[in-house]
């Protein structure tokens, strides 16, 4: 059985994959080793006091992670899917009383001299659990109820994590509508989705009474364009109030369950306001480390902004701005293109594969992956609000290292079946 | 068993390379397209720092120290890397309370929470080393040296003047200076600023997002030296100088020495004067704002350059050479003095009478007989038809013995005087007028008006015999043997050497047995003469002028005290101890020095 395994390894396993995750640590490591190194104190790049050096241990056990990840049967990972949920769902609710508070957030468990990050790992329960789910609910019961539970699944972690004050963790489930959409849901859903959030982002960006007049105006449009407007006036009149309610909801919701803080990175943002030293100073700092990297670069260790600490939380969040800055657009075009290539890699063998339960976590996963992406390198370039979530692989940091890596290695596993 | 990939993948794929190719042009822009970026960040991690070059430091004629510079030290605070300390410790320290500290804290906050404020300034050598051992239990707290004039003697305020930070004037138009430099704003030290500054160096650095030194940038390749500023030699003499303002506290006046021989000064005195490490530091501000508003004792007023006085008796020599010059007497003409010069029904008193010549006319200070001679030079209807020309003439003879200009030399704010010009005089008396009617400026009364440091200036030129060199207070700039040339040019007067030897032994003769006989000087001859400056708002003032050896002038005093009355009684006296201490070295006549010093005006 031992040797069996073994020729599967060499045989099954995708290796564009596995390569991928190599060439992103290696990339990952150099990149913190850039924005960490202080030629001034430098000890050689196994000291423990300096990310570089503990980045190397985490790679190190992520590796073996991803061994040990690889030799386990692939029928654990669907027949234990809810135990692994439950048992991550139980460790997020213990966080909550145990939990130590890291800049802000009380998310980690601390363990002797290391902490860890349970809601890095519940991402990979919830997309292991969503995809048993679909794949035993598909036969019989009703479409609807699918998606209602599917969503509770959802809803749990993010309450907890809401708790936890990781508002940016908690959105990170958002990515799901990905896999969502994939298995059937409503293309409708999504278009009533980006019109809500268009009259959000109206009401915020300017004021209530614009959004009301939008919707009004829309009102009034169909009301005499199409013919059987008539016919459902009460309804249509009742979406109308609805809608307006919902502006006035967006503001109170606004004013209420934001943190003062990420307020202002909304309303930063959406350019209401600016201050280069207080709140837009991250952004500000990351888009002058980036933009200053030119066509190719500065060079390896010859950045002069990813050091020294002008860009906050340089080697974890912002780590962009280290690639940015010394390698340039070329370094910028390498990465965007780098994990484009792992989430088609993903979605493309997740669509080939005859277990939908493999599809299905396929897509859960490569819905996490693009979306990390889209939020941690739109926020260093302004694109999105700042939000404190990793750049998957490259990242500093033990937690996220360990969960993305067995998370792309359980769908490794799972695509050789 | 592959299936066919399902529709909406390949939508996905669409939108995700959408997003994809978005995030690749935002790249495109920040990275490549945009300057804005690569400025702002050399901008953020390069400082610029400026090396003040220590000033130049000035010393007297004999190498003793007027001005040299202290390092100062201020305690600085970036409050973002503030930890928790022991305030009890730091308050004990810089003997503040509590509730200022915590104060200093806010406001460094408000100004900034990432850059350096000064929380403490320029405390003492002994403060710093003391906080110096205890910094690393401060995190936060740094200190940051700089230097600070420093006169070891309290003396020469206003020569040496002070220095003081660039206002926006001098900012907008002088591109050396940037916000914060000092520059030189009076005396010695705004003169010769070119020379005392240095040249600023330039130092390029890496620094963190604290503003934290990190190294030097490229290895300091574009670091520039800074150049220390050139040291000064001045003509002044420390020793006489501080004589000079000992025997005149109490007093208001001023002292002019020269060395006639070079138009070095080696003393110029103006009190009252003002200690000149008040206008240094931390108290500066204060200080200034104090001496400025002093109304009373003008201690900022420096009169030996901006005070003009009617010059009194003393110009009767200068009258005295311009009338043998212009030929209208000898130095035996005799005139006759009935006690007064009579003018229509006015009449010039004269405290003597009888007949004089010249020499004795200087020796008694015949008012007359000065009088008589200044009618007679502007009145020479031989020479000049009219009065007009008459006074041309001797207002050119008075403006080429350094009245009624300037010296334009290295002493900012030199006041012109008062001689008036032909105009002045038409006007005043509607184009009617005669030598009579200006005839009291023949004996320094009237109209004209000299500082103290022309009417010294006046007195070198007799000493010289008919020529001086432009009075002036540096001597060699870098090294002592570098003696300037620019005040080397001889400037001959319109006054032909014979002329002077009258008037000097009446100068003479008036010390032996005239009215400067309070200046006598056992072994020392000396010619001088006295003056009494009438003052119309009050005690007139007392006016001496001398020098000597008569016979190989080393040194020529004027001096000048208000409210002081007659010449021979404060003026003399003050005059003969400058010239005996500068001669000799010491003083042996005690009891004189003692009456001087404690008498008050």
């Amino acid at each position: 059985m031992f040797i069996e395994n073994r020729q599967k390894i060499s045989k099954g396993f995708d290796i564009q994959l596995i390569i991928l995750f190599l060439v992103f640590v290696v990339i990952g490591w150099f990149s913190i080793f850039s924005s960490a190194y202080d030629p001034t104190t430098f000890s050689g790049i196994f000291n423990m006091d300096v990310p570089y050096g503990r980045q190397l241990v985490w790679i190190g056990t992520s590796i073996l992670i991803a061994i040990v990840t690889l030799f386990i049967d692939n029928r654990f990972f669907q027949h234990y899917a809810y135990h692994i949920y439950l048992f991550f769902l139980l460790l997020l609710i213990l966080v909550l009383f145990i939990g130590t508070e890291i800049s802000g957030a009380k998310a980690w468990i601390k363990i002797g001299s290391f902490s860890i990050q349970p809601s890095e790992f519940m991402k990979m329960a919830t997309a292991l659990s969503l995809a048993k789910f679909l794949n035993e609910g598909k036969t019989g019961s009703e479409k609807r109820n699918t998606w209602l539970l599917c969503f509770v699944i959802i809803l749990l972690p993010v309450l907890i994590i809401l708790l936890q004050k990781d508002t940016g963790s908690a959105l990170v489930y958002a990515s799901f509508i990905i896999l969502f959409y994939r298995e059937g849901m409503s293309a409708q859903f999504f278009i009533w989705g980006a019109f809500i959030a268009l009259i959000a982002i109206l009401t915020l960006y300017f004021n209530e009474l614009y959004a009301v007049a939008l919707l009004i105006f829309i009102f009034l449009i169909y009301f005499f364009v199409s013919k059987n407007a008539k016919k459902n006036l009460v309804r249509n009149l009742i979406l109308l109030g609805a809608g307006i309610a919902f502006v006035f909801l967006v503001n109170v919701a606004y004013e209420n369950i934001f943190q003062p803080h990420q307020k202002q990175r909304i309303d930063s943002l959406l350019g209401k306001t600016s201050d280069p030293k207080g709140v837009d100073f991250n952004l500000n700092q990351s888009k002058i480390a980036i933009g200053s990297g030119g066509f190719a670069g500065k060079g390896f260790l010859k950045g002069t902004q990813t050091k020294f600490n002008f860009v906050p939380e340089q080697s974890t969040d912002f780590i962009f701005c280290s690639i940015g800055e010394e390698w340039g657009f070329l370094g910028s075009l390498l990465i965007v293109s780098l994990y484009a290539y792992l989430v088609f890699r993903i979605i493309w063998l997740a669509e080939k594969h005859r277990n939908h339960f493999v599809r299905y976590y396929g897509y859960g996963i490569a819905g996490i992956f693009f979306f990390h992406f889209l939020i941690n390198i739109g926020m260093t370039i302004g694109l999105v609000p700042i939000i404190g979530i990793p750049l998957p692989f490259i990242s500093y940091g033990g937690s996220s290292l360990w969960a993305f890596t067995a998370m792309l290695f359980v769908f490794i596993n799972l695509n050789d079946s | 068993m592959a299936q066919a990939p399902s529709k909406r993948m390949y939508i996905l794929f669409g939108v995700m390379a959408v997003f994809a190719i978005i995030y690749l042009v935002r790249l495109f822009s920040l990275q490549v397209l945009d300057d804005f970026y690569k400025k702002s960040a050399d901008e953020n991690a390069l400082r610029y720092i400026t090396e003040h070059p220590a000033r130049g430091l000035i010393y007297d004629r004999n190498d003793s120290l007027f001005v040299y510079n202290e390092p100062v030290y201020d305690l600085m605070v970036v409050p973002r890397e503030l930890r928790a300390f022991d305030t009890a410790d730091i308050c004990r320290l810089l003997e503040i309370d509590k509730e200022t500290l915590l104060k200093r804290i806010e406001k460094a906050r408000n100004y900034s929470p990432m850059l350096p404020s000064t929380f403490e300034q320029q405390m003492s050598k002994e403060d710093f080393g003391y906080l110096q051992e205890k910094l690393y239990k401060f995190p936060g707290f740094f200190v940051q040296s700089r230097t600070l004039r420093y006169y070891p003697e309290p003396i020469a305020a206003h020569v040496l003047g002070y220095v003081g930070e660039v206002n926006q004037d001098i900012l907008e138009n002088d591109p050396y200076y940037q916000l914060g430099d000092y520059i030189g704003i009076s005396g010695i030290e705004k003169t010769y600023e070119a020379e005392l500054r240095g040249v600023k160096g330039k130092r390029v650095v890496l620094v963190d997002v604290h503003n934290r030194e990190k190294g030097r940038y490229r290895d300091g390749e574009e670091d520039v030296m800074a150049i220390p500023g050139q040291p000064l030699w001045s003509t002044l003499d420390l020793a006489l100088q501080k004589y000079g303002e000992e025997l005149m506290k109490n007093k208001r006046g001023s002292i002019v020495a020269i060395e006639p021989a070079t138009g070095e000064i080696l003393c110029i005195v103006s009190s009252p004067s003002y200690d000149p490490n008040l206008l240094v530091g931390k108290n500066r501000g204060k200080n200034y704002a104090a001496l400025a508003t002093d109304k009373v004792n003008e201690p900022l007023y420096n009169r030996a350059l901006q005070a003009i006085y009617p010059p009194g008796s003393t110009f009767k020599l200068i009258n005295g050479l311009i009338a043998q010059q212009e030929g209208v007497l000898d130095q035996n003409t005799v005139y006759p003095c009935p006690g007064g010069y009579r003018i229509g029904d006015h009449t010039i008193g004269c405290h003597h009478a009888g007949g004089a010549n010249l020499v004795s006319a200087v020796q008694v200070s015949c008012n007359t007989y000065f009088c008589k001679a200044f009618y007679n030079i502007i009145s020479n209807r031989k020479k000049y038809a009219t009065v007009q020309e008459g006074y041309q003439a001797w207002k050119n003879h008075v403006n080429a013995l350094g009245f009624g200009v300037t010296f334009d030399t290295d002493l900012p704010f030199e006041n012109r005087g008062i001689i008036p010009s032909v105009d002045y005089f038409n006007k005043l008396y509607h184009g009617r007028w005669n030598g009579n009617s200006v005839v009291s400026m023949g004996i320094g009364q009237g109209e004209a008006a000299t500082t103290p440091l022309q009417m010294a200036n006046s007195i070198a030129i007799i000493a010289n015999r008919g020529f001086y060199y432009k009075p002036h207070i540096i001597k060699a700039i870098e090294k002592k043997e570098n003696v300037s040339d620019r005040f080397g040019d001889r400037i001959q007067t319109t006054i032909n050497e014979e002329y002077f030897e009258p008037i000097i032994r009446g100068m003479a003769a008036a010390v032996e047995a005239g009215t400067g006989r309070q200046a006598i000087i056992p072994g020392i001859k000396m010619a001088g003469k006295t003056g009494t400056a009438q003052n119309p708002h009050g005690r007139d003032h007392s006016v001496f002028a001398c020098f000597a050896p008569v016979d190989d002038p080393k040194i020529a005093v004027f001096v000048l005290v208000e409210n002081g009355g007659w010449g021979g009684t404060v003026a003399a006296p003050i005059a003969s101890l400058i010239v005996e201490k500068y001669l000799k070295g010491e003083i042996n006549r005690t009891d004189l020095e003692k009456r001087i010093l404690s008498l008050t005006l």
